[in-house]
């Protein structure tokens, strides 16, 4: 009989062979008075004393309890503060780990861009991004940040964007996928002409309270139905843009769908283009067939994917999509995180696998591949 | 096979675990209910430690608006993805038949049965008079690693 001790260890400190970017990552500040530096005594008073105003039935929160404490995985606390909020922990679990060459922050917790009172929405948006440079993408040249923007107010969202234009550390704006109003209305404009003017993407994150119901029959009773509902959101935003002329109009917005599934994307196109052949005289301000704004104008990040039970599925949708169009991200330090040593179901070629890993995802954010090595390797 | 003491039983009382590596794989012991499980600790979905997953019951329902809650304790929740899975077998509860965890023989067997092995005394200075948890495991192989991209 052969016995052996059984003391524990620490898990290997890298996980993953090649460098990636994650397009999905969440920071967020412990309470609102992390932002306090950046804020007026005004808008400090103002929320002490009002709160915040969103535009859904409950103050405080979403409708939907998520699944896990703070929607984060169980094991990305950090020390006396919430998931997200410290970026040495971020870097030893995530970063370092799985050699993560570029993060792009997305801040939605919170994200004030739908705050109803405008000047409210704007200047914690301001204060969001001000703590997104000073505390995360001037610490870690790994990390580079979203535009929070006053999304619902086109004019100050334009303002916005103008304001932060140029600077490196910021490589996309961001909004939240449930609008007031479908996304290609004429009162979001104003900031997708910024967006083209500042050569920046727009991500759409999954989420926000536009005070309608999260589906389009009404309040579910489940988060699950919200997660799922994601899905609808995204395709009626796209829909939206596409139709209403926006890709027309500004030939050089990109959009990136984040945070909200994919393989209803093909039949999407497909549905839209059928219609638009029986239908076109309606919207005589497109000249291509809608599929053809989608292929252009849309990429989309991978997590959560969709997991059918014949993995080859997920290949078919990518081929449909164009692996130039694909990014990863893990949504770290969400519950439903991507593992990108174990997210893909199936083998994919070398060269797929570096564009879906890093090189997409550099380009669309006009990140040198060179400054993202050199940031890796200083970390 | 090799036989690993994980630690003196009075160590691991009802509701405590214990992540241990064994021949290169990590191992959760776990004891419930005073009952001793070990399971691979890597969630076959997408590789989470389970370590840092909440011990729960079971949620189960004949018809909408009817349910109940039973076996408290014996539900092993992925800290990421919240998969369910059985400690007693490892069998996840969604797809039981082609998502489990892998599990090991545990006993619990005496100080004064152990230190009749020819090695204990050189590895491990036990005390006799305790009961030790004890974990069965095939002998090392090259631990398997994922890569991104496959």
């Amino acid at each position: 009989m052969n016995m052996n001790v059984a003391p524990g260890r620490v898990e290997a400190e890298t996980r993953n062979v090649r460098l990636i970017a994650d397009c999905d990552i969440h920071p967020t500040p412990n309470t609102t008075r992390d932002l306090y530096p950046w804020l007026d005594q005004r808008w400090r008073t103002h929320i002490e004393t009002f709160g915040a105003l969103r535009r859904q039935g409950v103050q405080q929160g979403p409708a939907y309890p998520k699944s896990q404490p703070d929607a984060a995985r169980r094991d990305a606390w950090p020390e006396g503060g919430r998931p997200g909020s410290r970026l040495d922990f971020m870097q030893k679990q995530h970063l370092d780990a799985n050699r993560v060459a570029l993060g792009v922050l997305t801040t939605i917790s919170p994200h004030p861009g739908a705050y109803q009172n405008p000047e409210m929405s704007a200047a914690f948006c301001r204060a969001v991004n001000e703590w997104q440079k000073a505390e995360w993408t001037a610490k870690d040249t790994r990390l580079k940040g979203s535009i929070l923007v006053p999304y619902e107010h086109g004019d100050l969202a334009a303002a916005e964007i103008a304001h932060w234009a140029g600077d490196e550390d910021f490589v996309q704006i961001l909004l939240l996928s449930r609008t007031v109003e479908p996304m290609g209305q004429r009162r979001y404009w104003p900031l997708y002409q910024a967006a083209q003017e500042a050569k920046l993407p727009i991500g759409v994150h999954a989420f926000g309270n536009g005070a309608h119901p999260i589906t389009s029959s009404g309040w579910p009773s489940f988060y699950i139905e919200e997660m799922t509902g994601h899905a609808q959101t995204c395709q009626s935003q796209i829909t939206s843009l596409v139709l209403e002329g926006v890709f027309e109009r500004f030939p050089g917005l990109r959009i990136v769908v984040i945070e909200g599934g994919f393989a209803w994307l093909p039949p999407l196109a497909w549905r839209l283009d059928t219609h638009w052949t029986k239908l076109r005289a309606e919207t005589p301000h497109l000249k291509r067939k809608p599929s053809e704004y989608i292929r252009d104008h849309v990429w989309i990040t991978t997590q959560p994917m969709e997991e059918p039970q014949s993995r080859q599925h997920i290949l078919d949708i990518f081929e449909w999509i164009g692996w130039d169009r694909l990014l990863f991200a893990s949504d770290y330090p969400h519950w439903d995180f991507d593992d990108p040593a174990r997210c893909l179901p199936i083998a994919i070629s070398e060269d797929q696998a570096q564009r879906f890993f890093l090189d997409n995802a550099l380009k669309l954010y006009g990140v040198d591949p060179a400054k993202a090595a050199a940031a890796t390797l200083a970390a | 096979m090799t036989r690993h003491i994980v630690c003196a039983a009075r160590d691991l009382p009802p509701g405590a675990r214990k992540l241990v590596h064994l021949e290169g794989r990590p191992i959760l012991v776990l004891n419930v209910k005073g009952e001793f499980h070990a399971l691979l600790n890597i969630c076959p979905h997408q590789g989470a430690s389970l370590a840092g997953g909440i011990l729960t019951g079971l949620v189960e329902s004949g018809e909408p608006g009817d349910y109940r809650y039973s076996r408290e304790g014996e539900i092993l929740r992925c800290p990421w993805h919240g998969w369910e899975f059985d400690v007693k077998t490892g069998k996840s509860w969604c797809k039981p038949s082609r998502i489990r965890l892998k599990d090991y023989p545990v006993a619990v067997e005496s100080g004064g049965a152990l230190v009749e092995g020819p090695y204990v005394a050189e590895t491990f200075p036990v005390s006799i008079d305790d009961d030790y948890v004890v974990v069965e495991v095939a002998t090392a192989r090259v631990a398997e690693r994922g890569a991104a991209g496959g």
